[in-house]
């Protein structure tokens, strides 16, 4: 580093040191900046606010948001925090203790697994069905599930403990039983598969970024992404989609969580899920 | 300058920190280590997850050393314009989240992507493939392996190098004799470091690669996995990862000091 020549009989050393105590001052602003934020988010914290956790099945995510609005609405003070991600990651976080006050599962298994451990409040109430298509890229060439065989098609499904690559599997495995499917198509289709995500809406994503030529996913994921078009899968194939909802012992507000369960069930909660496509429970 | 700080107040506040470091793993430890250890690891996906994270982190450490040196050597040791903006375009990958650098890469490399299309024509698949894992992996580590060589190709004078010139030795001769052997710690280390955070790359992996067992899902896209279906699997699997991790810290901390 170069320093213009000062009036200082030893300039280099006199601005260093300026430059070294400028430098210590600057640090200590910043560590005292930093501490008073660190405090200001501990205070936000601690404010009295009546905080609902809803953890919900990634496919219920725009749903779920607008449910949680209406609910805001409908109960002033209640603030509804949302947490979405694959019923089977939820059904493994609550296990493992995270303070949810409601969960919305994609299929039975995964609530299963909280009832098994008896962290239900009352029953789960099924709430919401859906129907499984392919999505595929706009100007794709593959017109019908059939064409999800085809040599080289790059087919990407949700994990399997995933509710989503769940019923994948469960579509794949009517198939092989199916005249004009078969157990030849299932292995064609099987050897195409070329990745398992983690959630459905990532498998989603992947079709919607152009890195895969076809996804399995649920009807009302296909809604919203662009320059995606969605190929039904018919009716012999799909397997009986039911999402159920329960509030939890667990968390922190079991009153709160009670309502949340009421209103989702209402009429209103079911007009919302309707207009974002879900189907009355099966 | 010189007066020290009390030890009490150093070892107090510095405990804090050491034992956030550290319980962490500790307890990882103390839950995986139970009678089922064994039986846990036995499974396909955990042998097929450990295979394939071995042999994609031997290709993209290789690749990484073979590629990544004459880097090094040519920002260490030579001025050029617009060095300074290449060296930090370099380091980008270090300090980008992992999943921007994996939807970078599927940009990249994906089926509509900007070298995808053309590579898709020629009839050349990557995403989805182990080659994606490599190239996620070489992406977000190699240029921990540039800066260790470029620091030591720096602090190594070339006029030493030129001394063994002057003893009738070849460019190469003496680049191999002198400048290898007095970077060989940083050698080491970039290695060492390189191969880590190859073998626990996640974030940028999932995105590009997807996670398919034996084909693209490593060992951290198994104990994601696992997470949701055996805990005690994935816990057995990520006890072997930190032991792994831990062993080699361990021996290059050793090696360096015997350099």
């Amino acid at each position: 580093m170069t320093h213009p020549p000062g009036p200082e009989s030893c300039p280099g050393r006199a601005s260093r040191l300026l430059e070294s105590v400028t430098m210590t001052r600057f640090l200590s602003r910043l560590g005292a900046a930093l501490l008073l934020a660190a405090l200001g988010a501990a205070a936000a914290r601690q404010s009295p606010r009546h905080d609902l956790t809803v953890f919900a099945a990634s496919s219920l995510t725009d749903a779920f948001t607008a449910l949680a609005h209406a609910f805001e609405a409908a109960n002033p003070g209640a603030h509804v925090s949302l947490d979405f991600a694959a019923s089977s990651t939820l059904a493994t976080q609550i296990l493992q203790g995270a303070p949810a006050d409601v969960f919305a599962s994609a299929d039975r298994a995964q609530m299963a697994r909280i009832t098994d451990a008896g962290l239900q409040q009352g029953s789960p109430a099924p709430f919401a069905g859906n129907r499984l298509v392919v999505v595929v890229p706009a100007g794709s060439s593959i017109k019908d599930v059939k064409d999800l065989a085809r040599p080289g098609v790059l087919l990407v499904l949700a994990a399997q403990q995933v509710p989503a690559g769940h019923y994948a599997d469960a579509m794949l495995a009517a198939a092989a039983a199916q005249p004009g499917y078969g157990p030849a198509f299932v292995q064609a289709v099987h050897a195409n598969v070329v990745s398992r995500e983690p959630n459905v809406r990532q498998t989603a994503a992947k079709v919607a970024l152009g890195a895969a030529d076809a996804a399995v996913v649920y009807a009302t994921d296909a809604r919203g992404l662009p320059d995606v078009r969605s190929i039904p899968i018919p009716a012999a194939l799909q397997p009986a989609i039911a999402y159920p909802l329960v509030a939890l012992r667990s968390g922190a507000d079991p009153s709160g969580a009670a309502a949340f369960r009421a209103f989702v069930l209402s009429p209103a909660g079911r007009a919302t899920l309707a207009a974002y496509g879900f189907a009355p429970p099966p | 300058m010189r007066t020290r700080l009390p030890a009490g107040l150093l070892v107090g506040t510095g405990l804090v920190l050491m034992l956030l470091l550290v319980l962490p793993t500790l307890a990882l430890l103390a839950r995986s280590a139970m009678p089922s250890f064994l039986s846990a690891l036995q499974g396909p996906t955990v042998t097929a997850a450990l295979r394939l994270s071995l042999g994609t982190t031997a290709v993209s450490l290789l690749a990484t050393v073979v590629l990544g040196t004459p880097v090094a050597y040519l920002l260490a040791r030579f001025a050029f314009r617009g060095k300074a903006l290449l060296e930090a375009l370099l380091d980008l990958p270090l300090v980008l989240p992992p999943v921007v650098a994996g939807l970078a890469l599927l940009l990249l490399v994906g089926r509509r992507g900007l070298l995808g299309a053309p590579l898709e024509a020629a009839g050349v698949h990557v995403a989805f493939t182990s080659a994606a894992v490599v190239l996620a992996q070489l992406f977000v580590a190699s240029p921990l392996y540039i800066r260790s060589m470029k620091a030591a190709f720096r602090s190594t004078p070339p006029s030493l190098e030129a001394a063994a010139v002057t003893l009738h030795a070849s460019r190469l001769r003496a680049f191999r004799r002198v400048t290898l052997p007095l970077t060989l710690p940083a050698f080491i280390e970039g290695c060492v470091l390189t191969w880590t955070r190859a073998l626990g790359e996640f974030g940028a992996t999932i995105v590009v690669a997807g996670s398919l067992a034996g084909r693209t899902q490593t060992m951290p896209l198994a104990i994601y996995a696992e997470l949701e279906r055996n805990l005690n699997t994935a816990l057995a699997m990520g006890a072997v990862l930190t032991l792994v991790a831990f062993a080699l810290l361990l021996t290059f901390r050793r090696l360096t000091r015997a350099a």
